[in-house]
């Protein structure tokens, strides 16, 4: 039984679609991270959610009831916002008071709930500290706080950590995680951070240009990408545009050469399709004076290396990106002639448009 | 090292011509002003001018100068506040904020003697919104409710909102602008009403904006000579209007009492200095 | 926008608006019918020798003001943001006694303790009013400056320029000007509505300009002065929008508009 749902939601802002069409069911407790690039619609999702914005069709259901017409005041959304959303003039402890206030809760109560939420996002000792004394991180870990202690239906997060340092925010994405879990509450998380967002959540939705373009698990999106966007998006890859030769034995042809990829089997001879492939499922090995080494290889020659620590990224000529560890990648220095085999099993394919 | 030093020490000396510029025309007489004050017309020290100020007709000038500033500040501070507010909504267009702002640049700056004639011209005795409500609907506003007329205090008044208000709007606009629409946002999230908003956060963050636009609105009414000069010929006891009288010869029997009165406006503007910096700091110790 | 926005913005434009459109209807009512329409007033006051003489010692006078403000303010500002930070809170406060000491008090002070100077001093408007122009202008000019040169960044471009081998005033004159010249261009104007509009120092120094003049024809015929009231918010506009314009292409950033000349 899905506690959030979005049901068909459109927006437009003038000619451009922001949304266009978004489907979403989120049982209680989950969490969705929203991910695409800017300019997505997912931070339009959220406003929607929120009731910041109105959506042009479809409604948003909050355990079985009807949120759409809704006050945002009125809906019991927790919201953190990108930055700067703390109110200037309280401090810590009472901007996570401001909603109890608003809901004219006790003062004993307030004051007890507010110790135990700063406690919970660490931030005990800094209870009357002004936003300007608070470094960002801090910050974010009061507002999400002060979200937190309206005890919201549903926790909507706005780019929490974007304008956060890039240690902070492993930190506190890992930290916003544990206490979505302890609360067990339902969570909307928007980012344009892949990787974060395949950290954090138990599903993950892929926006693009107002639609979803694909939605599962973390381990769905970065293994079965549905579409060539969600691939690109997630992670990196090799594209291989390749036409099938052979559906049958699984052959395809790509630059000119013939390789066999097992997801090619079934597929209509003459069918334009995309290969993809992780960098790291792509073995190079040297090749002496340049010579293609045999079955499933390409031949080419390293044009640039780039050291991540453990790994080194090395790029080939004809666009491919093979990762490698660093040990192994000493061995095959800019300039050298090298094969990168292409795995029969571990490649994926999609369908491509047809050239006309 | 030592050379460093002694740059170091003389490395103010390029300002110097500012200095003794600014000390020439600016601390030298306001000094001697001072001096003035205290001055009797033997050239002996008396504090018999700065008492006099209490008396008759000096106390009323006072009196109704600080009330003039006072109601035009309050009152342009609120208006130009709520006009500003309205101009710099998200949902108010973008020509109207940089209409308005252009045009309060223009009236704010739009002061003395044109701006009187400009009034009397409306709604003098023959102004045209005068003459256009008694020929065409009947309806004398200088004789009838709400017996309005320029050459009052409160015409005055009237008067000097045309710079006060936009005065204001040039201040308290780039205020405005700083209210994040996350707080909004954020506030309405938490359940709260605008009302709230404005109550809890909005005032509370926009008062050090407030204060010193008030105060400033203050000393700029509190200052304005060419205007009253104009309107009322004298009818509205200003302060500057009765040094002015005194320098204009009609009554020049001792200059130490203008310097007295002159003395007496740096005092109330320094007065409300006083008071406004421990409420500005009241008001703004959550920031910086 | 919402209603209670519309209001207020209905309102605020009327109030604005009504008193100098009605400036222009009184301006050109007859003198001899009281009725609409003649623009004897306007060729009157063109044909006035005094307006044109007028307008023409204030214009003189508010370049004068100019040129010595930035004269003056230029070199301090870039040497005080180069090598003596410590004094621009200093000159900050400075900027801030010409608010507590208004025009009328200035000018009882002024006219004490230059009565017995030389006349070329005392009895020329370039003289002792020039001066207190001078001081009521620098506010505005330090301010705008002061957020030009903050805008830039001065030790790199004088380090830049010297280690060329620049001297100082050539570093000045030829990289750091034209860097400001709009926050200069910005203050100029505010200097320029300041002289040609300030009343009180000059009626009480008894000098002759054209804000003089304009209570003069007031004095005499209220048509006329309807119509120099329009010149001389004309005046201000111009300032104004110049103002706007240069704040507008320097891309943004608040500009000081505020220059008052009650």
């Amino acid at each position: 039984m899905a506690y959030l749902e979005l049901q068909g939601l459109h927006r437009n802002f003038g000619p451009v679609k922001a949304l266009n069409g978004i489907e979403v069911q989120l049982g209680q407790g989950e969490f969705l991270s929203l991910l695409g690039p800017s300019g997505c619609g997912k931070t339009t999702a959220l406003r929607l959610v929120a009731g910041f914005d109105r959506p042009d069709a479809g409604r948003i259901v909050v355990d079985g009831k009807d949120v759409t017409a809704v006050a945002p005041a009125k809906r019991d959304m927790g919201m953190v916002f990108q930055a700067y959303s703390l109110f200037p003039n309280m401090t810590a402890a009472q901007n996570v008071e401001f909603g109890l206030k608003i809901r004219g809760k006790s003062k004993a109560d307030r004051r007890k709930r507010v110790g135990e939420l700063l406690e919970l996002v660490g931030l005990g000792h800094a209870a009357d500290r002004f936003p300007h004394q608070l470094s960002g991180g801090m910050q974010q870990r009061v507002a999400l706080a002060r979200a937190l202690a309206i005890e919201p239906r549903v926790l909507l997060l706005d780019e929490p950590l974007s304008a956060l340092d890039a240690k902070v925010r492993v930190q506190l994405r890992e930290e916003i995680r544990r206490i979505q879990l302890e609360l067990g509450i339902t969570t909307l998380y928007v980012t344009h951070d892949q990787e974060e967002a395949l950290a954090i959540s138990d599903h993950v939705a892929v926006m693009s240009g107002g639609v979803i373009e694909q939605m599962g698990t973390p381990a769905e999106m970065y293994t079965a990408p549905a579409t060539p966007f969600v691939a690109e998006f997630i992670g990196t890859m090799n594209r291989l545009e390749a036409t099938v030769l052979d559906g049958a034995a699984g052959h395809v042809d790509f630059a000119g050469s013939r390789l066999q990829v097992d997801a090619a089997r079934g597929r209509r001879t003459g069918e334009r399709v995309l290969i993809l492939i992780r960098p790291e499922a792509l073995e190079l090995e040297a090749s002496t004076n340049g010579a293609v080494g045999g079955e499933n290889m390409l031949n080419g020659e390293v044009i640039a290396q780039t050291f991540l620590g453990p790994v080194t990224r090395l790029k080939v000529s004809g666009g491919l990106i093979a990762d490698m560890s660093t040990a192994r990648a000493a061995a095959l220095p800019v300039g050298a002639h090298v094969n990168a085999r292409v795995p029969a099993e571990g490649a994926k394919l999609l369908s491509l448009p047809d050239e006309d | 090292m030592a050379s460093g030093r002694r740059r170091l020490s003389l490395a103010w000396l390029p300002t110097l011509p500012f200095f003794v510029y600014a000390f020439l025309f600016l601390f030298l007489p306001a000094g001697s002003i001072i001096i003035g004050a205290f001055k009797d017309v033997d050239g002996g020290w008396t504090t018999s001018n700065v008492t006099t100020l209490f008396d008759q007709p000096y106390r009323r000038a006072y009196i109704e100068s600080i009330e003039v500033s006072a109601t035009t500040a309050v009152l342009g501070a609120l208006l130009g506040l709520a006009i500003a507010y309205a101009a710099v909504r998200e949902h108010t267009p973008r020509w109207i904020r940089s209409v308005l702002t252009t045009f309060s640049g223009v009236a704010a700056n739009f002061g003395g003697i044109p701006l009187a004639f400009a009034f009397i011209a409306t709604v003098g005795t023959l102004g045209v919104v005068t003459t256009f409500l008694r020929n065409q609907l009947h309806w004398d506003i200088g004789a009838s409710w709400p017996h309005f007329s320029l050459f009052t205090k409160n015409g005055v008044e009237f008067v000097y909102l045309y710079f006060q208000i936009p005065l204001m709007i040039l201040v308290i606009a780039p205020a405005i602008d700083g209210l994040r629409r996350e707080w909004r946002e954020a506030s309405s999230n938490l359940g709260a009403s605008s009302f709230q908003f404005w109550r809890y956060v909005g005032v509370p963050v926009l008062m050090p904006s407030i204060l010193g636009a008030v105060i400033l609105l203050f000393g700029n009414a509190f200052a304005a000579y060419a205007t009253a000069y104009a309107l009322t010929s004298g009818v509205v006891p200003l302060v500057p209007l009765l040094i002015g009288a005194y320098y204009q010869g009609n009554v020049l029997d001792n200059p130490h009492l203008a310097q007295a009165m002159a003395f007496g406006m740096f005092v109330v503007l320094a007065v409300m200095m006083l008071l406004y910096i421990p409420l500005q700091r009241r008001s703004q110790r959550w920031a910086k | 926008m919402s209603a209670s926005a519309f209001v207020w913005l209905v309102l605020a434009g009327l109030y604005f608006l009504v008193p100098l459109v009605a400036t222009f209807f009184f301006s050109i009512r007859s003198v001899q019918t009281n009725k609409c329409c003649s623009f004897a007033a306007y060729t009157a006051v063109v044909h006035n020798g005094d307006f044109w003489h007028t307008l023409r010692v204030s214009f003189v006078l508010a370049l004068e003001v100019i040129v010595i403000c930035l004269v003056l303010i230029v070199p301090t500002v870039y040497w005080v943001h180069l090598k003596v930070p410590k004094l621009r809170p200093v000159i900050g406060f400075l900027a801030l006694i010409p608010f507590v000491v208004p025009p009328i008090v200035m000018v009882v002070g002024l006219l004490k303790v230059y009565r017995g100077a030389p006349s070329w001093f005392y009895d020329r408007p370039s003289g002792i009013l020039a001066a207190a122009y001078v001081i009521l202008a620098f506010p505005y000019m330090f301010f705008s400056l002061d957020a030009g040169f903050r805008a830039i960044d001065v030790h790199t471009l004088t380090e830049a320029s010297q280690s060329l081998g620049a001297s100082w005033p050539r570093t000045l004159v030829k990289v750091i000007l034209p860097n400001i010249r709009a926050a200069a261009l910005a203050g100029s104007f505010l200097a320029l509505a300041i002289v040609m509009g300030e009343f009180t120092i000059a009626n009480l120094a008894q000098f002759h300009t054209f804000p003089i003049f304009i209570q003069f024809v007031g004095e005499s015929d209220p048509y006329q002065a309807s119509a120099v009231t329009l010149v001389s918010f004309g005046i201000t506009w111009l300032a104004m929008s110049s103002l706007l314009f240069i704040g507008r292409k320097r891309g943004g950033g608040a500009t000081t508009q505020i220059a008052g000349a009650r």
